[in-house]
């Protein structure tokens, strides 16, 4: 308890530190995966790509960041092991914020593409079995969070699957795939704008003292979709037509069409990474400031502090804006075989699934969600060639993640408990 | 440093895979930094469609090469076997390069071993067209006067044959696009039907000039007939393999 007092803001402004520079490490190397499609379809420019990421991830963290925060912070270890001893949990929490942000970084370094949401599960189930006990971990709760890494990118698959079939029977395999495209693919956009809105309205609004009840809810959502269907609409009106450009693959008048698609698409995905990774950051931080703020008592219904999603989604911003570029530019380069109307299918499944795994509170991954939805439109035979073993190393790096982010959160844990006890 | 470099060159298309090379400090993996866009191989249709346009642009150069070896002008039939030869070596440093783009482990709309047979099949025509230059101008082989008008036609149907297996082959972009379903299928399956069609002209033609071959046959030298007849039979084979390449393409549509 003396600990919490004296040393309580220095621990809150230490965690909020690390807190701000791992959104700063997802904003720099995540969004590379959530933004990329977009920019490696061509149907954005890099600038294009970081404005619409900062702009919506920012929005996506603070709107309807709030769930996953919550599983994060206490959805996983047992509060009621730590009632007396409140300093141990301040600790662990910082030590799993350091420890999945020094793994984000030596990842980086040797290019290993690993799962943030890995990490920092790891890390706090790592802490809590190991400095505190096996039972303060919510084992039910874990295997739920593990069980939805498996789950997720299967539905994401499935969904972009079936996406994918979809904008084939409506559009490409028409006799008038042009005027098709032109009025199925406001469809697409509707379903974008509603899903994302109706998840954020329904689960997301309350700390910014907004209520909605279902009905209206629903009515929001639907508003939101069509608003932005009829813009999507205006903009695909104003694309030229070129006949000639249909001479050497006489589906290129379509794809872009469905490159406006793709920009909605795009901050779909943005969003939903903003909404569910920005935990990942300030999870821990959350829990940290709410037991200093409360002098050591571990409340079971407290309130976030105002000021620790917008913390995050700035963190997330000025990474991108940063660093995001510089990865983003090299993976521009990179797929130029993925056209618009393979990388909006998905990209649209991948933004639901997460969406709605962070209405529910569940921390996923977005870049598995999303590989899970490309493998999904490959297997629609939609993607010239898929590299599997690429997708088997991801897969290895986010299983090693697990106990290298709980290991190191562990020797970080028994390290500051010595330099403050 | 600089030789070093100029070393490297030629292995930038093969290593396309991997173009990400961002940081590519790997240990072990190649792998870029942390992106899962090492997912997206690259894709081999573009390649497979530049390998038969070389092929289709290396046999429609044995047109000019029967009309200079009927003018007995043995110097441009030269020029014009170079110039087949030269096509025929691009195109297998293309097939080549292709067969590199698909390491095993792709996940692919097209089977892998179905793809390095079309591929396969292609390059035969290259190869036929070579053998049929250079076997003519190794003898100084003149097809018959009496026959030429007849072989000219038998040629340009044979090499109809070889430009509908391109247009096919043209049409894996499209077919990518719809997902192999649907009308660009039928599309594809007409054409496919079309060559079939081509080839069996072709077959039609060959038994004419035979033909007509076997009734001159006593006014010529035996071993110029024997080998009259090779090339009838090899220039038959253009069209066959054109037609193969269809029966694979028929096969790639029904998986």
């Amino acid at each position: 308890m003396e600990i919490l007092s004296s040393y309580g803001s220095m621990l809150v402004i230490f965690a909020a530190a690390v807190g701000f520079l791992m959104a700063w490490g997802i904003g720099a190397n995540d969004v590379a995966n959530a933004m990329g499609t977009s920019v490696g379809s061509k149907a954005l420019t890099i600038k294009q790509a970081i404005i619409i990421a900062m702009i919506f991830e920012f929005a996506g963290a603070y709107l309807a960041g709030g769930e996953v925060t919550s599983t994060i912070r206490k959805g996983i270890i047992d509060a009621s092991f730590y009632v007396d001893q409140p300093e141990l949990l301040v600790f662990g929490m910082t030590a799993a914020l350091l420890a999945a942000g020094m793994w984000l970084i030596i990842a980086s370094y040797f290019g290993w593409p690993v799962s943030t949401t890995h990490s920092i599960v790891g890390a706090i189930v790592g802490f809590s079995a190991v400095g505190v006990g096996m039972d303060s971990v919510v084992w039910s709760g874990v295997i739920g969070i593990v069980g939805s890494w498996i789950i997720t990118p299967l539905i994401s698959g499935i969904i972009a699957y079936f996406i994918f079939m979809s904008s084939q029977t409506l559009i490409f395999n028409t006799d008038h795939p042009i005027q098709n495209a032109k009025r199925y693919v406001p469809l697409y956009m509707f379903l974008a704008g509603f899903i994302l809105s109706l998840v954020t309205v329904k689960k997301g609004l309350k700390h910014i003292g907004l209520h909605f009840t279902s009905n209206e809810s629903l009515l929001l959502a639907i508003a939101i979709g069509v608003a932005i269907a009829v813009v999507g609409k205006i903009f695909i009106n104003r694309i030229k037509i070129d006949p000639l450009a249909d001479k050497d693959m006489h589906f290129a008048n379509v794809e872009k069409i469905f490159a406006v698609l793709m920009i909605v698409t795009a901050c779909a995905m943005a969003f939903a990474h903003g909404s569910n990774d920005v935990a990942n950051a300030i999870g821990p931080l959350a829990a940290v400031v709410s037991i200093v703020e409360h002098d050591g008592e571990i409340v079971k219904k407290a309130v976030l502090a105002w000021w620790i999603l917008p913390l995050g989604g700035i963190g997330i911003v000025l990474g991108l804006a940063i660093f995001g570029k510089r990865v983003m530019a090299t993976i521009g380069q990179g797929i130029t075989h993925l056209t618009p109307s393979r990388g909006f299918a998905a990209e649209l499944a991948a933004a639901s699934t997460v969406v709605i795994a962070s209405g529910t509170g569940l921390p996923i991954s977005t870049t598995q969600t999303l590989v899970g939805a490309v493998l999904g439109v490959g297997m629609a035979r939609g993607i010239a060639a898929l590299n599997l073993g690429v997708v088997r190393n991801i897969v290895i790096s986010w299983v090693v993640t697990l106990p290298i982010g709980a290991g190191l959160s562990i020797i970080f844990f028994y390290m500051l408990k010595a330099v403050f006890s | 440093m600089c030789a070093k470099e100029r070393y490297h060159a030629p292995n930038i298309a093969i290593q396309a895979n991997n173009l990400d090379g961002y940081q590519t400090k790997t240990i072990g993996s190649i792998m870029p930094i942390n992106s899962i866009f090492g997912v997206f191989a690259k894709s081999p249709i573009q390649p497979i469609q530049m390998h038969m346009d070389k092929v289709a642009a290396c046999c429609d150069l044995l047109v000019p090469f029967f009309e200079a070896s009927y003018k007995q002008n043995w110097t441009e039939a030269e020029e014009v076997r170079k110039e087949i030869s030269k096509l025929e070596k691009e195109a297998d440093v293309l097939k080549r390069e292709l067969r590199l783009t698909l390491p095993k482990g792709l996940f692919m709309p097209i089977a892998r071993g179905d793809f390095i047979e079309l591929v396969n099949r292609q390059d035969k025509i290259a190869n036929t067209a070579k053998d049929i230059s250079g076997r003519v101008l190794g003898r100084k082989l003149q097809v018959p006067s009496e026959i030429t008008q007849d072989f000219m036609v038998y040629l340009q149907r044979c090499l109809d044959a070889i430009k509908q297996a391109q247009t096919a082959i043209n049409e894996l972009d499209e077919l990518l696009e719809t997902g192999f379903r649907g009308r660009e299928v039928d599309v594809v399956t007409k054409m496919i039907a079309e060559l079939a069609q081509i080839e069996d002209d072709t077959d039609t033609l060959q038994i004419r000039l035979r033909r007509k071959l076997l009734e001159l046959e006593q006014h010529h030298n035996p071993v110029d007939i024997m080998f009259l007849y090779k090339i009838l039979e090899w220039v038959g084979q253009l069209a066959d393999h054109s037609e193969l390449i269809g029966t694979q393409l028929e096969l790639i549509l029904v998986r």
